[in-house]
């Protein structure tokens, strides 16, 4: 798969217009963010959940492929910004009437939308949105095919950092079906960006994509030993609905050896985070009890969705209009 | 200099000045950064035991469709919650006053007071928006391209007036 161009996210100073993929961001403009969300992260506390920022703008919400709670917590996040969220699930709208993606986006266009926040089940989706719109109107990738989540990805470093501020020293596993996976992609960018020591990519040879390695991994095929000293353990979710053909073996055989259970958590350096980027196949990738244990974030992780995702609207929506 | 300011007597001043208010459940509220010094040294003048609240009031900027973001935003933070609170909104410098109207609406999202009132270290001419202050340590005079900036080291702040291409201290 080759990868979409990512230059475009940038205007010509530099500076981030678009949120499409973290490959290319430097680790200041990854740790900015993160700052700003940190200002985010008691808003759900206070009596009016809402600051002015993006009075007056219209996000919509493009949705080609369906999702809960990534559409939700942008929406929360729009919404707790001041702006009009707009959301269309518009895989059941315009385009099966044969309306192309551009010609829908065209036409909320004319309507002064002012963000768009996409996904789509093509790798490329919204850098192809992106490269089609005039400057003023800015997009985020909710995620595309295999390429990219750069969203979750960088949610995800908001909540390895709560809990493990200093990234320089720690080993990241990211266990499963990385070959699927977006987020996986996004998240080894991070990381990398971020300088952590190691980040350690554990599934079945089946779902491990070839040339992994030149993304600045190490990987193995064995939970049990690629455990050893890990920090963080991001397990991702088995992703049935993108497997053509038998990639992995029965349901329970995978559990036997890559879901994550007690056991195999003991195997980990004893303060070991657990994640999950949702939804979960209990039983398949992960065990309940570990999944709702002690060790888990995966509840930081939704929460934290939303201050991160604020953080990276107020990025691309602020200083843009120019001093008359 | 001709302006050099006796902080310290004037933070006594504007503390006796509250104090003549004779305001029941005061809330001292500074505005970061400045405002929060003052507001502290208020407190230990006024002998109110809890810490007074900081509000960033970066998100409720009128500019930030111009100039974004400050990179070092910070999370507001007010200890005790300001419903029906007499708030003593403290800023070092009030100059525009779009500073304080951004922080009143962010006062607001927390609750409804029952008072604010306005307190500055320094008042300078060149209000935009109808905002006036109840207590004022020192009114000073400046060019429009001067600016007023305080500084807290060790406990200890001061006033620097910065002009285009040379800096001088007051104190």
């Amino acid at each position: 798969m080759r990868a979409p161009d990512s230059s475009i996210q940038f205007d010509e100073n530099g500076h981030l217009k678009h949120f499409l993929t973290v490959n290319g961001l430097t680790r200041k403009s990854l740790v900015n963010i993160l700052d700003t969300a940190e200002s985010f992260i008691n808003f759900g506390q206070r009596e009016i959940k809402k600051v002015p920022l993006l009075r007056g703008k219209t996000l919509v919400n493009l949705f080609f492929e369906p999702s809960t709670r990534t559409r939700t917590t942008f929406e929360i996040a729009g919404k707790r910004l001041s702006a009009d969220v707009i959301n269309l699930n518009a895989s059941r709208m315009s385009t099966t009437k044969g309306e192309s993606i551009l010609d829908t986006v065209r036409t909320l266009e004319a309507m002064h939308t002012d963000l768009f926040i996409v996904r789509d089940k093509a790798s490329g989706a919204a850098h192809l949105i992106a490269a089609h719109l005039p400057d003023h109107i800015k997009v985020i990738n909710a995620g595309d095919g295999r390429h990219s989540h750069p969203t979750q990805a960088m949610l995800d470093m908001f909540t390895i950092r709560q809990k493990k501020p200093d990234f320089s020293r720690l080993k990241v596993a990211i266990v499963g079906d990385i070959l699927h996976s977006r987020v996986a992609r996004s998240q080894i960018h991070a990381l990398n960006i971020l300088g952590v020591d190691e980040v350690r990519v554990i599934g079945p040879r089946t779902l491990i994509p070839t040339e992994i390695e030149k993304m600045g991994v190490t990987t193995t095929s064995d939970l049990i030993g690629g455990l050893e000293g890990i920090d963080v353990i991001i397990m991702l979710r088995i992703q049935h609905e993108r497997m053509d053909g038998q990639l992995i073996p029965s349901e329970q055989e995978y559990f036997q050896r890559y879901g994550l259970t007690e056991n195999k958590l003991q195997l980990a350096n004893e303060d070991a985070i657990v994640m999950h980027p949702g939804p979960i196949n209990r039983g398949l990738e992960i065990a309940s009890s570990v999944a709702d244990g002690s060790r888990s974030v995966i509840l930081n992780q939704v929460t934290n969705g939303i201050a991160v995702r604020m953080s990276i609207m107020a990025k691309l929506m602020g200083g843009q209009e120019k001093r008359s | 200099m001709g302006n050099a300011i006796d902080i310290e007597r004037v933070i006594r001043e504007m503390a006796a000045h509250i104090l003549s208010l004779d305001l029941p459940k005061p809330l001292l509220v500074g505005i970061h950064t400045g405002g929060v010094w003052v507001a502290s040294h208020l407190q230990r003048e006024l002998d109110i035991s809890s810490r007074p609240g900081m509000l960033d009031i970066s998100f409720y900027r009128d500019d930030f469709t111009r100039v974004g973001l400050h990179p070092e935003v910070r999370s507001s933070e007010l200890p005790d919650p300001v419903e029906d609170r007499n708030v003593i909104l403290v800023d070092d410098v009030l100059y525009s006053g779009r500073t304080v109207r951004a922080a009143m609406n962010e006062i607001f999202s927390y609750g409804r007071p029952a008072r604010v009132v306005l307190a500055v270290l320094i008042e300078r001419p060149g209000r935009e928006l109808p905002i006036q202050p109840d207590i004022v340590g020192s009114r000073l005079v400046l060019d429009d391209n001067e600016q007023a900036k305080l500084t807290h080291t060790d406990g200890i702040l001061k006033l620097n007036i910065i002009r285009p291409g040379n800096t001088h201290e007051g104190t």
